[in-house]
């Protein structure tokens, strides 16, 4: 997305915060730690665009 | 005889430095500074009748305020076209240059010029509005900036034709303009391609778009009582598309009540984007916007609140300027309803 600073790399184009791979708990887990990880990219102090994982 | 009025910052009207920067606009009879090289390449056909002289910062601190002043002091000279600058690589000068150009524009009915440095950051906020003239980064340049300034203003002012920017020396304004061609379209690109092989001069038709920096948002100091929401570039919407949200070249968004929703239904929504295989989001949609887990950190504290709608657009194919706009219209709103922080997913 361009102007995004903050940026996380998702799973797949077509299925960012998901994995159909996995059974369903398990890519809920997926999908909190990636959220998780977003809060974590919302609470750094960054000057300018930055790739956090 | 063209009228011409000069407006310069306190520096080029010979007032003062940074220690005259709040100097409120003042209105001096004739040319000062680079007003006289102004004067000099006008030669018999145009007097620089009057130079406005005003300080940087008190400009910058309130652009609509000092504007209307300056409209004040330019309105009774009945200028046929006010000139501004130019003004290098000088940020908050070349603002007020561009300023100057669209207030005269829009309120007095005359046409404005100015000249900067590529860089100088009045270029994207006025470039649109205003013929800027491409100058050097710094005042070694003003011979050459002020005879193109005036190249332009004598043909704005004779409502002449103004030739395209690379002919003419000034930034393009985003307008396209149709021409007839006696060479089609692959004929040319394949002399632009043996040109650039060749190591020769060519000239695009269609620019890269430039894309802006962002400044990034300070971080979140309490995320437990932040309010987060969700905006996806995916295409989610509820099903029927009730906004009509376009699968390709978006000019619209959509905000789509969450209240108390725990979990993306998948039978709730559909996907209007047709840039991605969207099997797996209409399967579930919280793999696209994850409600889901947010609920979930919410309940626990993690977070202070999920806003109470998400935001959705179609990312594919689409024009900067658009997504821009709408871009500030999602932030504005965001920003009017108290969210502090936004998870933006794109597939």
């Amino acid at each position: 997305m361009v102007g995004s600073n903050r940026i996380l790399p998702a799973h797949k184009i077509v299925n960012p915060l998901g994995n159909s791979d996995l059974p369903p708990p398990e890519e809920r887990k997926l999908r909190r730690s990636m959220v998780e990880k977003a809060l974590k990219a919302l609470q750094a102090a960054i000057d300018e665009q930055r790739i956090l994982c | 005889m063209t009228r011409v009025v000069h407006y310069l910052n306190q520096f080029f009207g010979g007032i003062g430095g940074e220690d005259k920067a709040d100097l409120p606009p003042r209105l001096v009879e004739g040319a000062i500074g680079p007003g006289r090289a102004i004067q000099a390449a006008l030669g018999k056909g145009g007097e620089v009748v009057a130079t406005i002289i005003c300080g940087d910062n008190y400009f910058a601190e309130d652009i609509e305020g000092a504007s209307e002043e300056v409209k004040r002091l330019i309105a009774p000279y009945q200028p046929d076209v006010l000139m501004a600058g130019p003004a290098f690589n000088a940020g908050r000068y070349g603002i007020a240059c561009g300023a100057v150009c669209k207030m005269v524009q829009d309120r007095l009915g005359i046409s404005g010029v100015t000249g900067m440095y590529q860089e100088n950051p009045g270029l994207d906020l006025y470039r649109k509005d205003v013929y800027i003239v491409q100058t050097s980064d710094s005042a070694r340049g003003m011979g050459e900036g002020i005879n193109k300034m005036v190249n332009i203003a004598r043909k704005l002012v004779g409502k002449e034709k103004i030739g395209n920017p690379s002919e003419e020396g000034y930034f393009h304004r985003g307008a396209l303009i149709n021409e007839i061609s006696d060479k089609t379209g692959a004929e040319r690109v394949v002399d632009m391609l043996m040109s650039k092989l060749r190591g020769e001069p060519f000239e695009t038709e269609v620019s890269r778009p430039a894309y802006d920096r962002v400044k990034p948002a300070r971080p979140i100091k309490e995320i437990g009582s932040a309010t987060i929401a969700l905006v996806t570039d995916g295409g989610l919407v509820p099903k029927g598309n009730p906004d009509r949200i376009e699968i390709r070249t978006a000019t619209r968004f959509g905000r789509y009540d969450i209240k108390n929703v725990q979990t993306l239904d998948p039978a709730d929504y559909e996907v209007a984007h047709e840039g991605y295989d969207s099997v797996f989001v209409r399967h579930d949609p919280n793999r696209l916007v994850p409600v889901d887990v947010l609920r979930d950190l919410e309940r626990e504290g993690r977070i202070g609140k999920l806003h109470d709608r998400f935001y959705s657009t179609t990312g594919v194919a689409n024009i900067v300027e658009v997504m821009r706009r709408l871009g500030e219209g999602i932030a504005g709103e965001l920003r009017a309803e108290g969210v502090s922080g936004v998870i933006l997913t794109s597939t």
